[in-house]
């Protein structure tokens, strides 16, 4: 029983990005490139909330974009479920669900029509397409918004079915950026307890945040994440090392930092 | 408050002279165009004056006045006078527009009538010009003798008549006509959707959604071009057929039925399939075009500046048949996208349609379609250009 199964393993995973001009005069460099993400390493087990804690900037977002194979590392692999980031990116995408606030659903169609039609997209075969559908738009609430479209929702209504959408072929792997990014208070909470449920069910979450509350509330194992670079990794208490995890944060940071803040 | 509108100005200027894309659209591109479409325009124009210039016509005048015959035969030596009398079987034979021919019929005793004989009561004296106006040089001479006996002032009047049967009239007033506004509409039906399609979906953040998703990056660029050129096919047969029932009326002078009947419309069945062929063909790569420039766009505002310059390109490749008589012979220009379409729809719509043309056509563009397939999937795929938004 304590034999954890690692279920996503990040090896050495490196990303950098060319500067315009007009960059280099916004970040006063001549360096023709940026290290957004530099050799990064840690895994994550099956049925955990793992969270990655950073400042903004600190190459979070960048490192679950490539792990959701929206972008390709430059050096490194990430195995999820088995599957390379690098050279299956079409197996991974069907294993991971993945929700930022950056991705948006097309505001003309109904939640009905947008369930069905990514879950055609995943594969998702009509009969399970139909009780998934109806459990999590219930779940949600989502239920009696089901024929309206997007466009006329709440904002908190379309975060949830966003969610929803994302979530339509069960994956096992869920990557969160952000997850309470813009979230009014009451949405906040529906995500983070479906995330524990989640959890429950023996999903695994990765998920990047800056906000100290919620990994000490969700996370099972955190990795701070600074200018690129995984300073620390563990579970909580390995992490703190008998601090709060804000304290040991900005004590890394100065440590990374060499004493700036 | 000077300093304000100074300050306004300034800013305003930072901003346009800031945009290379829109300094080029508002200020270079305005300028190249209207030196390429004049330009163009000119040579088009030369080209028709002298085109059958160097070919022999016959001008074969009954009743040929002494008074005016050394003004014939000085016409040169590409005109050759003939004077002997004209049947109706000669008449009949200048509907066939390949007879490089020109009739000129004056009354008997034209001189005496003109000169000595005319009375207040006498009829006034009429000379027949026959000519096929769907031939070049026939045209072009008759015009010049047309030209020559107007300006001789006599009390005589003059009827041009011309021996083109109303199809071949109407096929060569289609053949200028209609291929640049069909593909127009064509166009105007892929800019309306493919823009909005692509660039929109980026602008709106909804791509990112799709490409989370484990479908493979060629077959959204397939859905999206497939889809596209559907709806812009629809948007293009809607005003094509408003086209069609209008263009009667708009050439029409003196009332629509009048001018339904002088322009003949009458097309064969595989004169129509070639069309539906070519227009589903041009829309394809009408709408793979668009959609390559719209996913390297930003939003749907900077696909449109985009767009733009491309789109009065296809314009002025549409003008050209307005001045050229028929298609090309040349199967390397079915190879030139855009340009091939409207070169095959030209000879379909002039009666001139040949397969060998319209295979190259059909191929070439099913080919850069594949090709522009194959360009979009990187895109998708490029971070790069699907984030840099």
């Amino acid at each position: 029983m304590n034999e954890r199964e690692e279920i996503l393993r990040v090896e050495g995973l490196c990303k950098r990005f060319a500067l315009s001009r007009k960059q280099q005069k916004i970040e006063r460099t001549r360096a023709r490139y940026k290290v957004a993400v530099d050799d990064l390493t840690f895994s994550a087990y099956r049925g955990e909330i793992f969270g990655l804690l950073g400042p903004n900037g600190a190459g979070k977002t960048t490192t679950l974009r490539m792990l959701s194979t929206l972008i390709r590392p430059d050096s490194g692999d990430a195995l999820l479920d088995g599957c390379s980031v690098v050279s299956q990116p079409e197996e991974v995408r069907g294993k991971i669900g993945f929700l930022t606030s950056e991705l948006k659903l097309e505001d003309f169609f109904t939640p009905n029509y947008l369930f069905d039609f990514f879950s055609r997209l995943h594969g998702v075969d009509d009969e399970t397409c139909a009780t998934r559908k109806k459990a999590m738009f219930s779940r949600f609430g989502i239920d009696q918004f089901a024929e309206v479209k997007v466009a006329n929702l709440s904002t908190g209504m379309k975060q949830k079915l966003s969610l929803v959408i994302s979530l339509v072929h069960d994956p096992e792997i869920i990557i969160f950026d952000e997850p309470t990014n813009g979230l009014d208070v009451l949405t906040a909470r529906t995500v983070t307890d479906y995330l524990q449920e989640l959890r429950g069910q023996g999903k695994t979450i990765i998920l990047s945040t800056h906000i100290f509350s919620l990994v000490e509330r969700l996370c099972d194992r955190v990795g701070i994440i600074i200018d690129g670079r995984l300073v620390a990794c563990g579970n909580l208490s390995e992490v703190c090392n008998g601090m709060n995890i804000e304290d040991r944060f900005f004590e890394l940071y100065k440590e990374v930092k060499g004493g700036q803040e | 408050m000077k300093s304000n509108t100074l300050t306004i100005i300034k800013k305003e200027f930072a901003r346009f002279f800031g945009d290379r894309q829109l300094l080029f659209t508002t200020v270079i591109m305005p300028g190249l165009l209207i030196y390429i479409i004049y330009s163009l325009m000119g040579s088009g124009i030369q080209n028709m004056v002298t085109e059958g210039a160097d070919e022999t016509v016959t001008l074969q005048v009954e009743n040929m006045p002494p008074s005016l015959a050394p003004m014939f035969y000085s016409l040169g030596s590409s005109i050759s006078v003939s004077d002997c009398a004209i049947s109706d079987d000669d008449i009949a034979q200048l509907e066939d527009k390949d007879i490089n021919a020109v009739l000129l019929r004056f009354p008997e005793n034209f001189d005496r009538i003109v000169y000595a004989e005319r009375s207040e009561n006498s009829e006034t004296p009429n000379v027949e010009i026959f000519f096929n106006s769907t031939n070049n040089a026939s045209n072009r001479v008759s015009m010049v003798v047309s030209s020559m006996l107007n300006n001789y002032a006599r009390p005589y009047t003059v009827s041009t008549l011309d021996q083109a049967s109303n199809d071949s009239i109407g096929a060569m007033i289609w053949s200028k006509i209609l291929p640049m506004l069909i593909i127009m509409m064509l166009f105007s039906g892929v800019m309306a959707i493919a823009p909005s399609s692509i660039a929109g979906e980026k602008e709106r953040g909804t791509i990112a959604t799709l490409l989370v998703t484990p479908m493979r990056r060629n077959e959204l660029a397939i859905g999206k071009i497939i889809s596209l050129s559907s709806i812009a096919l629809l948007s293009g047969i809607s005003s094509f057929v408003g086209i069609a029932l209008s263009l009667p009326k708009m050439i029409s002078i003196e009332g629509a039925e009048e001018a339904e009947s002088m322009l003949g419309f009458h097309y064969t069945t595989s004169d129509y399939f070639v069309l539906l062929l070519i227009i589903f063909a041009s829309v394809l790569i009408m709408a793979s075009a668009v959609s390559l420039l719209s996913a390297l766009a930003k939003d749907v505002k900077n696909a449109g500046t985009m767009v733009t310059p491309f789109m009065l390109v296809i314009m002025l490749a549409g003008l050209l048949p307005m001045f050229q008589t028929g298609a090309s012979e040349s199967l390397i220009i079915y190879l030139i996208p855009f340009y091939n379409s409207i070169e095959v729809m030209t000879a379909v719509f002039a009666h001139e349609m040949a397969w060998m043309p319209v295979i190259v056509t059909l191929v070439s563009n099913v080919v850069y379609t594949g090709i522009a397939v194959w360009g979009l999937t990187r895109m998708f795929n490029s971070e790069k250009v699907m984030f840099s938004a």
